[in-house]
Order: C-alpha cells, then sequence, then structure tokens
C-alpha cells in the first residue's frame, strides 16, 4: 500500500466508526477541496453511498460559483443536502461586510452561531427536494451528535491537536486541556446526553495529499481553484470579503500537485489568504474553542 | 505522477522539560519544513510579549501552552528527509498529560526519548521508555539533550548511557541509536556537529532514515474485524456487504471464512469497492467489503477469519497488561466496557496479579489499580471475545476499557485463561443454594392452576408485530383461565436504558433485569410472555440460565438470526394474529406447559 492507499484507508475505517456508533451523524460540506475529498471518501467507505445529510453553513457571503456547485452535485449524487443560516444577523445587517463589526466577531455570528444553533437543530435546517430541485424546511430538528468535519492537522496550530473523535459539550465548547485518550483505532464513540462528537478522518492529510487524490481518484472539484485566465486562483474557499485569491497560473489539478510539492507554494502557509487567521493573533484557536470548525 | 513517497509516523516523548518541543521545532527549521515566515513571525511575537524566543513555540500552539511554557497535547507536524515523509507526533512530558502521550505514542512506528544531559534520567524518561516497550514501540534512539550545559562531556553522555541501558534491558528494549544532541544549538541534528568529534554515531535526521517500516502484514493469518453489515436497499442496492479493515493476512474470491466468536462459516463471493477496477483480493491495511456465497446473520464485532489458517482464541478470560488512565481506580465488582477489535462487550476486573510502578519497575500486590499505573490482571467477560496474544497478531491482541464514557484504559492481551466458571454460571449456582423454598412445589402449582410454568420469549427484529402477537396471546390464554402475564416492562426498561446509559451495558443489564424477574415469576407457577427485540444467540443463552430451573419457550417472528436449535418456533414477519396464536397454543400443548387434558 502507498501513502495515498493509508491515507484512505484510515479515513474510510473512522467514518465507518462513526456510522456504525452514531444515530444522528451528519458531514459538513464547506464545497471547498478538503470536504469534497471527504465525501469522496465517504462513498469510498459505503459503497457509492452517503448514508448522512450533509450541512452546509451558508453564510451568504459564499463565493457565488460555490452554491452553483454544491447543488449541482447535490442533485447527480442524490445527496441529502442541508443547509443552515444566521438569517436574524444577516437580515439585521450584523455583519463584517456591512461594516457593523470586525472579522472574527463576523465569523462568530455567520459561521460559529450559525453552525451550533444548525446542528442543535434550534434553527431551520433547510434541505433539499430532489423533486422539485428547490430547499424546503427540514422536519427534523433532532440534534447532530456526531458531526463529521474536514480539519487537516497541516492547517495551524489548534488543528494539529485535535483528535480522530473529539468531544463537544452542550456548548459546542472544546475542551483542549483535557482531551481523551486515543489507542490503537478505539475512538471515543460514548458520549453523555447533551454532548457531541466532533469527526475529523483528515486529520493525518496535507495539502498536497488532498491534492495527488484529487488527482488520482479525477474527483470533481469547483473550478474557483483554477486560473481561469487572469492568472489567479483561489487556494482556500470562504466568504468573498475575506478570501483573496493568489496568483497562480495553475489550470488543471496536475498543476496544482506540482505547485505545491516543487513549485511557488511549497513553503507558504494555505490559509496565508484568510484575514480572519491574523486577527486571531496567527491560529485559529479562539475561534475554534467556540465552535469553529 | 510521482512514485509515492514512503511515510513513518514517529513520537519524540521522554521528561518534562528535556527539549522535546525544542527538537522538533529545530528539526523543522533546519530541514526548511517551516512555512515562508512561520519563524519569523513567532520571534516577532515573541520580542512584541518580551520573553526570549523557544523552537518550542512553533509546536506549543495553544495558549495555555505558551503562556505556561509547556506542552499540553500531541501535536502533529510533517517533514520530509531525502529519504521519506514523516508525520512527527509530540508528546507533553508532564505526568498530568500522559494519556495524550500514550495518545500520541499509540499511532507512532518509531520513538525519539529524549533525556536531558544536565538532570540526567528522571521519573518519566523511565516511565516514558517502559511506555514504548508496553506499545511494541521497536525502533528506539535515546538523544542525550542539552549537550552545551555540560560542554560536550563524553563522560557524562557515557554514564547516562551505561545507566539508561541497564534499566531499558529489564524491560526488554533495546535502542538502535544513543546519540549526544544540543536541540536549541543545532548540534548532532542534521549533521555531525564540530562541538562533540569524540562522536561518530549518526545524527538525529540520519538514525530516523535508519529506522526501518515493519515487514508487510499481508503474509500473517487473515484477521478482518466486521466493522459493519451494509444493505442499502432502499436507494436500489441489494448488495449485503461486510464491511471492515483487514488487519493481517490476504484472501481471496471463493476462499472458506470462519467468523468468531459465532464460529459462523461461510465462502467470500465478492471483494466490493467504489471508483476503482474489479477486485478479487484483498489484504493487510485495506479497509474493504465483502459479499458472501450464502446468507448469514451476524452482528458488528465479528472476527472474520479464514478456514484453513490459524485461528484467533475465543474465550471470556483473559491474562492482560493493563495501562490504567481513568480519573476513578480500576476496580473489581463494577462493569466495564471492553473494546476489542470491533468488538464490544461489558467485562469485569476478576484478579490483580499484580501491580507496577512503571517508573520504578516495583510491582505491589493490591486491590485496585490507580491512574498511571500498570497492572497485570485477569479479565472475565460477559460473552465470549475472539482475540490473538499480542506477541501473534498485535492488531487482534489490544484493547481499551471505557468507565462512564471515557476509555480510561488501554491493555494488551497476554494469553487466554482456562475459563473455568463463568461469573453468570457462579452467580446462578450462588441464588439457587441460598433460595428458600417454599412447602408448594411446582407439581402443586402446576395442579391448581392446570398447567406449568414458562417464559415465553417472542422476539425478531423491529416491526414485526411481536407485540401484537405477545399480547393477543395473554388474551386468548386469560379466556382459557390460565394464569398469565404479558410484562411490558420490557420495552421501557430498554427505551431508558437507550438514552440514560452505555448500549452495551444496558443491553447486558436488560437482559441480566428480564432474566432475573422472570425466574421469579416463573417460579410463581405463572406463564409469563414478552417481547425483546435484537438479541443475539449468546443473549438468549443468558437469559435461558438466568430464568432456569425453570421453561422457556423462544419464538422467532420474521427472518430467524439465531443458530440451529435455539428457537422453538418461527412465525412469518407480520403473521395474521390468529394463525399465530394458533401455532403457539400447539406448541404449548407440545411442550406441556398446557395439559390437553385441561385445555378443552
Amino acid at each position: 500500500m502507498n501513502k495515498l492507499d493509508s491515507l484512505e484507508s484510515q479515513s474510510v475505517y473512522i467514518l465507518r466508526e462513526a456510522y456504525r456508533e452514531f444515530k444522528n451523524l451528519a458531514m459538513l460540506w464547506s464545497i471547498g477541496k478538503d470536504s469534497t475529498v471527504l465525501l469522496w471518501l465517504a462513498r469510498k467507505a459505503f459503497f457509492d453511498h452517503v448514508p448522512f445529510p450533509l450541512v452546509h453553513i451558508d453564510t451568504h457571503y459564499k463565493i457565488p460559483e460555490m452554491i452553483v456547485y454544491r447543488d449541482e452535485l447535490a442533485k447527480k449524487w442524490k445527496l441529502n443536502m442541508v443547509y443552515g443560516q444566521n438569517t436574524a444577523a444577516l437580515e439585521a445587517k450584523k455583519t463584517f461586510p456591512d461594516g457593523a463589526i470586525d472579522r472574527i466577531s463576523c465569523c462568530k455570528l455567520l459561521k460559529t452561531e450559525a453552525l451550533k444553533h444548525t446542528l442543535d437543530g434550534s434553527w431551520p435546517r433547510y434541505r433539499l427536494n430532489h423533486t422539485t430541485g428547490k430547499y424546503d424546511v427540514d422536519t427534523n430538528t433532532e440534534p447532530y451528535t456526531g458531526v463529521i468535519v474536514g480539519a487537516r492537522a497541516d492547517e495551524e496550530g489548534s488543528r494539529s491537536k485535535e483528535r480522530y473523535f473529539s468531544p463537544r459539550d452542550r456548548n459546542s465548547d472544546w475542551d483542549v486541556g483535557d482531551q481523551p485518550p486515543e489507542l490503537w483505532n478505539q475512538f471515543k464513540t460514548d458520549f453523555a446526553p447533551g454532548t457531541h462528537l466532533r469527526i475529523h478522518p483528515l486529520l493525518d492529510w496535507t495539502e498536497l495529499n488532498i491534492w495527488e487524490y484529487i488527482e488520482r481518484e479525477n474527483i470533481p472539484i469547483t473550478k474557483l481553484y483554477f486560473d481561469q485566465g487572469d492568472g489567479k486562483r483561489y487556494r482556500s474557499l470562504g466568504c468573498y470579503p475575506c478570501t483573496f485569491p493568489v496568483e497562480s497560473k495553475a489550470k488543471t489539478v496536475h498543476e496544482i500537485v506540482e505547485e505545491l510539492r516543487a513549485g511557488k507554494f511549497k513553503n507558504i502557509a494555505e490559509r496565508a489568504g484568510r484575514a480572519q487567521d491574523k486577527e486571531d493573533g496567527g491560529g485559529l484557536e479562539t475561534l475554534r474553542r467556540e465552535g469553529y470548525m | 505522477m510521482e512514485i509515492q513517497r514512503e511515510q513513518m509516523n514517529v513520537v519524540i516523548v521522554g521528561h518534562v522539560d528535556h527539549g522535546k518541543s525544542t527538537l522538533v521545532g529545530r528539526l523543522l527549521a533546519d530541514t526548511g519544513a517551516l512555512p515562508q515566515g512561520k519563524l519569523e513571525a513567532v520571534k516577532a511575537n515573541c520580542a512584541r510579549n518580551a520573553k526570549p524566543f523557544e523552537y518550542a513555540f512553533l509546536l506549543d500552539a495553544l495558549k495555555d501552552e505558551q503562556a505556561q511554557g509547556i506542552t499540553i497535547d500531541t501535536a502533529r507536524c510533517f517533514f520530509k528527509s531525502a529519504r521519506r515523509d514523516y508525520i512527527i507526533i509530540d508528546a507533553p512530558g508532564h505526568i498530568e498529560f500522559l494519556k495524550n502521550m500514550i495518545s500520541g505514542a499509540a499511532r507512532a512506528e518509531a520513538a525519539l526519548l529524549l533525556i536531558d544531559a544536565n538532570e540526567g534520567i528522571k521519573e518519566n524518561s523511565r516511565r516514558h521508555g517502559y511506555m514504548m516497550s508496553f506499545l511494541g514501540i521497536k525502533n528506539v534512539a535515546v538523544c542525550v539533550n542539552k549537550m552545551d550545559l555540560v560542554n560536550y562531556s563524553e563522560e557524562t553522555f557515557n554514564k547516562i548511557k551505561t545507566e539508561y541501558t541497564k534499566f531499558l534491558k529489564e524491560i526488554n528494549l533495546e535502542p538502535q541509536y544513543f546519540i549526544p544532541i544540543a536541540a536549541r544549538e543545532g548540534d548532532n541534528m542534521i549533521g555531525l556537529s564540530k562541538n562533540m568529534p569524540w562522536y561518530k554515531g549518526a545524527y538525529v535526521l540520519e538514525a530516523l532514515d535508519g529506522f526501518k517500516k515493519a515487514a508487510s502484514k499481508a503474509e500473517q493469518s487473515f484477521r478482518m474485524p466486521v466493522q459493519d453489515i451494509y444493505k442499502f436497499t432502499e436507494e436500489g442496492d441489494d448488495r449485503r456487504i461486510f464491511a471492515g479493515r483487514v488487519e493481517t493476512g490476504t484472501i481471496s474470491v471463493g476462499d472458506d471464512v470462519v467468523f468468531l466468536p459465532s464460529n459462523k462459516s461461510n465462502r467470500i463471493k465478492t471483494v466490493e469497492s467504489f471508483n476503482t477496477p474489479t477486485k478479487t483480493q484483498a489484504s493487510a491495511g485495506q479497509s474493504t467489503g465483502f459479499t458472501l456465497e450464502t446468507q448469514i446473520y451476524i452482528r458488528p464485532g465479528e472476527v472474520m477469519c479464514k478456514v484453513k489458517e490459524k485461528l484467533p482464541a475465543v474465550s471470556t478470560k483473559i491474562k492482560t497488561n493493563i495501562f490504567w488512565m481513568g480519573k476513578q481506580p480500576l476496580v473489581k465488582n463494577k462493569r466495564y466496557k471492553l473494546k476489542i477489535t470491533t468488538q464490544q462487550v461489558p467485562v469485569i476486573l476478576s484478579e490483580i496479579v499484580s501491580v507496577m510502578n512503571a517508573s520504578e519497575l516495583s510491582s505491589v500486590k493490591k486491590d485496585h489499580v490507580d491512574r498511571h499505573e500498570v497492572a497485570e490482571c485477569i479479565l472475565e467477560t460477559m460473552k465470549p471475545v475472539a482475540f490473538d496474544e499480542v506477541g501473534q497478531i498485535a492488531e487482534t491482541g489490544r484493547f481499551v476499557i471505557v468507565d462512564n464514557y471515557e476509555i480510561a484504559g488501554g491493555g494488551i492481551i497476554l494469553a487466554s485463561v482456562l475459563e473455568g466458571k463463568t461469573a453468570l454460571s457462579e452467580h446462578i449456582q450462588k441464588r439457587e443454594f441460598e433460595w428458600e423454598r417454599s412447602n408448594i412445589t411446582p407439581d402443586k402449582r402446576a395442579q391448581k392452576y392446570e398447567h406449568k410454568s414458562a417464559l415465553i420469549v417472542i422476539t425478531g427484529q423491529i416491526d414485526t408485530g411481536k407485540q401484537r402477537i405477545a399480547k393477543a396471546l395473554e388474551e386468548k390464554l386469560f379466556d382459557l383461565g390460565k394464569f398469565v402475564y404479558f410484562l411490558g416492562l420490557s420495552n421501557r426498561l430498554s427505551v431508558a436504558v437507550d438514552e440514560l446509559k452505555d448500549k452495551t451495558l444496558g443491553k447486558f443489564e436488560h437482559i441480566q433485569q428480564l432474566g432475573e424477574l422472570a425466574h421469579i415469576m416463573t417460579d410463581t407457577g405463572l406463564i409469563l410472555i414478552t417481547s425483546i427485540t435484537d438479541i443475539d444467540d449468546y443473549e438468549l443463552m443468558m437469559l435461558k440460565s438466568l430464568n432456569s430451573p425453570n421453561k422457556i419457550l423462544v419464538i422467532n417472528v420474521g427472518e430467524n438470526q439465531f443458530s440451529e436449535g435455539a428457537v422453538d418456533l418461527l412465525l412469518k414477519a407480520n403473521e395474521d394474529t390468529a394463525i399465530a396464536i394458533q401455532k403457539i397454543v400447539d406448541l404449548l400443548i407440545k411442550s406441556v406447559v398446557l395439559d390437553p387434558e385441561y385445555f378443552i
């Protein structure tokens, strides 16, 4: 087995453990390359099926192509697609693009808060109706007790300290000082009522591994990652007011792999284009402790 | 595509403040593995907060870690040498964070063990050394760090080397390298240092590259713990796939297999996968799935093995070495959950052979195992488990113990123990011995009520009409003037169990309560009817034992998932009530619960 085979096998193992142990399981799909690889790994694990809902937190400021791509793939692969949103903050214009608050507070409202309330079912969930092609309010408001997330250890400091199965308390808070032991592929799958677990099948993957796997498996990826002719592409996707494209002429997956392996991005961190990280003192710990992905 | 490079997980361990994070930080910096600007950013951050720069700050990413100057949790970092890719696992040295260290080390294929040249061998130098041996890590390099503080003295290095080698020998650990280093200064890290001309051995990077990956496990006996059984019928997929990861061995289409502990056999029909060419074989390390030639009912947790190979042991008693991490001590007379491969069973501690201080290697006799202690223990599982001795096949010879939602202990299996009496049989024997019999014999009761007593268990999958049949049967027998009772409590109990308790322990407790209750109620001469969803052969056997010496009749509704002879009557799913009742009454007459003489 080569490196990608081992990474794939371990991720599939984790996904299957999660599916067996959690009745209310969901996968977060941010539409980016990592969670799209995660989605692909689910199809590997369950033999062409994705037996749980995919949850997208729509901040309303996502790059529009992302939403188009999301719905295309959801229809094509018959995904149980759900999205949640902080409609109150958006209506009150309490956002960074509206000039009302700073970037970190905006992330907290549009992502962390929206995520927390979508996961626990206290805010409406919008579910794709495959017959009409439109989103309806989901009748299922049960809290998700297992949430699969595409975080990678090489992204930033606090993620390098994560477990594959990571408990979150009633307020979605992460107790970094007291994480459960994880031995020999025995994970924490038992949890007290009211708490939930985040599951991280991609922890051992690097950004380069992700692209190598996309190339090997020929996984469809949104075109925002590629140079469309203006010498720019996105390396990491997020909200357009806070995510900036990088200078790059990579037009294919292979060119991206080469760029990361030996080219200009060999030694430049992936999230260098994310403005909110810098405001958090170089990491995401503050946001992540409170429930950010 | 570039030829895939080899990857190795390496853990860095040792006593607190002996320089683990510094070593990793320096290694990352010197091999160019740090992202552009990271070193400068950390240095600038230090300057802003008026504290001296430390390489450790590159890794101790958590705010508490930087504030306290210690590592709290294991970090994964990535770097490459010319030879291969590494995931470096930087583990904390504080005893308080031992469970984090173990979590990191359990993933590792190799270890760098650090000792401060100035401080010498400390408590956790020994404890961590012991844990490497416990975890079975064979690739070990000992780095004597901070050599600059002892003037790069060869004598100091040799003294530590002699003393520590002696300790490691006692625990059967033979390090491949002993390297004098000064991580902060970069001595003997990625090249030999001019400061220690007396040292001619390998430098750290060379030692890492010198470690060998374990040989492929594809040649060992085949083991695949079943993770789950999938059938996505609703999406028009009729395959029934037995999914799991092949831990050891190789298997092909057409091979005969046996599932343990249930001992059910079958043959491989297909190897299933998504987005690959058709496969006919699977081997160690692959997460895969199979369809089988004939229909079979097993649960996740069974270990799939090849009939012609050496099979794992199946037993309820095991001799183990346990490392305890729980906040509460490991004690007798308490039910824990054992997780071994994908099996989950209730377990009790039946004997502590000895408890050891992993740092001093001294052992004592105690009646419980405290946090951070290692103990040799005999465990008894409440159901048979399939396993191998850790020395034979490590993957199926290791387990964890769950206490109150938390993984509280890790262990390795040394041997199977001759079973003798089980905790259940001992309990029943004691119960029968202490049972004060009344003057009214079961025969007298049978004459009075005009039937013998029995427990009637109606079982099967969910939504097959079990309750409807059970209630109708109660009515029918009641109308016939029989002493009968439908116990609906079982279902409510299991709901309570679902919400509040561990599934594995809750189910066991439910069966135990039901068995004890049934034993009392059937002793009164009653015909007790109850329904129960989704139990296996072993749980049914347990219910029979607990109800003994009184009679039990088992009726299965829908697909029969029990072994031959376990069930007295088979009914179709959603069988017509009248027909079902007639069949059950016939069974009752046949099995002399109802005497036909009275049955007019």
